[in-house]
């Protein structure tokens, strides 16, 4: 029993450690995940389960920026498409891809929890809430 | 019936960044007075006594919880904060730790001396990381103030996963691992976080233990319905005027809510709960909002009848199919069938078949699903489907000359 609370809890760093190199690095690359394996003895599937079950840890190389804009209903409703299609425009590529020069990746979220101010969308830690397409270019500014 | 609040009762009135002006408003009193003039057994009464539910949504009895766990045996006990709101519409959690985390972890610290544990956690999406620096200053300014003695606080942030906000997947995800629901029994109180007893509450429930300490379970137990007791927090959004947070007593009526507080007009339906919520018409705006009629964990949309109830229904699918943990067959397959069964309909390709299709897999789903991701994801088509069976009658094949 002791022996299996220790083993279990020595799984407890695992996310953790994958949360702070995706700070740090941007992504987790497979070596980086094969070595935590290594160092929490255990095997590399379950490194990988846990860096592709969470949305915020990515495993493919990210722009220094991650712009996350809200496709969930409240957002939708309040027009939220328009803030997608402008944000799409204003950096030339599409949920899923990061731009040439590494400045801006971009992804469509489910719901952020800021409903009350919608449309929204986080860059990086950041909230961005009563969204326009004319705010956009603006906004972008302020990430290099 | 006008906002009254409990909950919400310093927000506004104190700085969230000083500790003194939550001094001022009788802050960490009700923490001192559980444990110089009450046994942890006194206070375990006294929630019961207040009829508190779990304001996350299943409405748990508190005080039953807290006695399950407190009369588990273990060498450890936990109590976590559950600060992971992801429904869709839900931010009155947001809006709470912005405007006063001092009240939470003065509610934490009250449960971990009911229950006999030392430790308690926060676990906070990472959606929210900006709320991180306000609620670790709050942590640490109670700390300072020796208000929190024998008890440690530890903040956890999610990585992005809805399904974290259920119990069993948020201990999981603590625990460093895939944040997938697990079997119950055993429940938390008895094996939970690290198979040690453990309870879990809401932000919101948290916010209420003070008041219950400070003014006794009966104070409590005179707000709102029988089976219902206190006020509850609402987030409005949707087609309103005035999208924002409301509290009221338990048993207002989704109309008091929606047209009056919220300035909601020309309103076709309302979903109450988010994406595993309940879906009404408007001719039953007078519904009483409580945990024996609806209420979810407070989550309240409002379309206005320009809206269309098939792509509320199919965006609706889209999230919880992408959210599903995957782990049980019924809610990881069955959301997916659902959601391409809808977008069937969605294209003028319905058949009477794929009703009865989606009726017998909303069965199954709620049947023999792991958690509650599962179990209430048919809600959505299952409600429109009973108050708006139209909508999906005029998108069959046949009705649209395609087959």
């Amino acid at each position: 029993m002791s022996n299996k609370v220790t083993q279990e809890r020595t799984h407890e760093g695992l996310l953790i450690a994958l949360q702070e190199a995706q700070t740090k690095h941007g992504y987790l690359k497979s070596e980086f995940m094969t070595e935590l394996a290594e160092s929490f003895d255990l095997p590399v599937s379950e490194v990988y389960g846990v860096a592709s079950f969470y949305s915020f840890l990515t495993t493919k190389a990210t722009g220094r920026n991650i712009i996350r804009i809200c496709k969930s209903l409240p957002c939708y409703l309040a027009n939220g498409q328009t803030i997608i299609e402008a944000v799409q425009s204003e950096i030339g590529i599409g949920p899923g891809e990061t731009t040439a020069d590494g400045r801006f990746s971009l992804e469509l979220t489910n719901c952020i929890g800021l409903c009350d101010r919608p449309p929204a969308m986080l860059i990086n830690n950041d909230p961005h809430v009563d969204l326009t397409p004319e705010k956009i270019a603006g906004i972008l500014k302020g990430y290099k | 019936m006008p906002e009254k609040r409990v909950v919400l009762r310093n927000c506004g009135a104190i700085d969230p960044r000083n500790i003194s002006t939550y001094l001022e408003r009788d802050g960490f009193r009700a923490l001192e007075k559980a444990r110089r003039e009450m046994t942890p057994e006194d206070v375990i009464n006294e929630i019961k006594l207040s009829g508190l539910r779990g304001r996350g949504g299943a409405g748990f009895p508190c005080g039953l919880k807290w006695e399950g766990a407190r009369n588990s045996p273990g060498d450890e006990k936990y109590v976590i904060c559950n600060a992971d709101e992801g429904e869709v519409g839900t931010f009155k959690d947001r809006y709470i730790i912005e405007n006063d985390p001092f009240s939470l972890v003065e509610g934490l610290a009250i449960a971990g001396y009911a229950i006999g544990a030392d430790r308690g956690y926060i676990y906070l999406r990472a959606e929210y990381h900006y709320l991180l620096d306000l609620l670790l200053g709050a942590i640490n300014q109670a700390k300072d103030g020796g208000f929190l003695d024998g008890f440690e606080i530890e903040v956890r942030l999610g990585a992005g996963a809805y399904v974290c906000g259920e119990e069993s997947c948020l201990m999981e995800s603590i625990e460093g691992k895939r944040g997938e629901s697990r079997y119950r029994p055993p429940f938390p109180t008895v094996a939970g976080l690290w198979q040690q007893p453990t309870t879990i509450n809401n932000v919101e429930t948290l916010m209420n233990i003070a008041q219950i300490v400070l003014n006794g379970g009966d104070w409590y137990a005179q707000m709102g319905t029988e089976r219902s007791k206190g006020t509850k927090v609402f987030s409005v959004t949707g087609d309103v005027t005035r999208a924002g947070v409301y509290e009221m007593e338990l048993g207002s009526t989704l109309r008091e809510l929606v047209e009056e507080l919220a300035a909601a007009s020309d309103v076709k339906l309302i979903q109450i709960g988010g994406a595993t919520g309940r879906i009404l018409p408007y001719d039953m705006i007078d519904t009483p909002l409580a945990f024996e009629s609806y209420l979810g964990a407070g989550a309240v949309t409002v379309y206005n009848k320009s809206r269309e109830v098939l792509d509320i229904v199919g965006r609706t699918m889209e999230f919880l199919a992408e959210e599903s943990c995957g782990k049980c067959t019924p809610c990881r397959q069955g959301t997916q069938a659902m959601l391409e069964i809808v977008e069937r309909f969605l294209e003028g390709e319905g058949t009477e078949r794929d009703i009865k299709y989606l009726e017998v897999l909303s069965d199954t789903m709620m049947l023999s699903s792991l958690c509650g991701l599962g179990q209430a994801a048919p809600f959505a088509v299952l409600d429109t489907l009973k108050y708006f069976r139209n909508d999906y009658e005029k998108q069959f094949a046949v009705t649209k000359g395609v087959a």
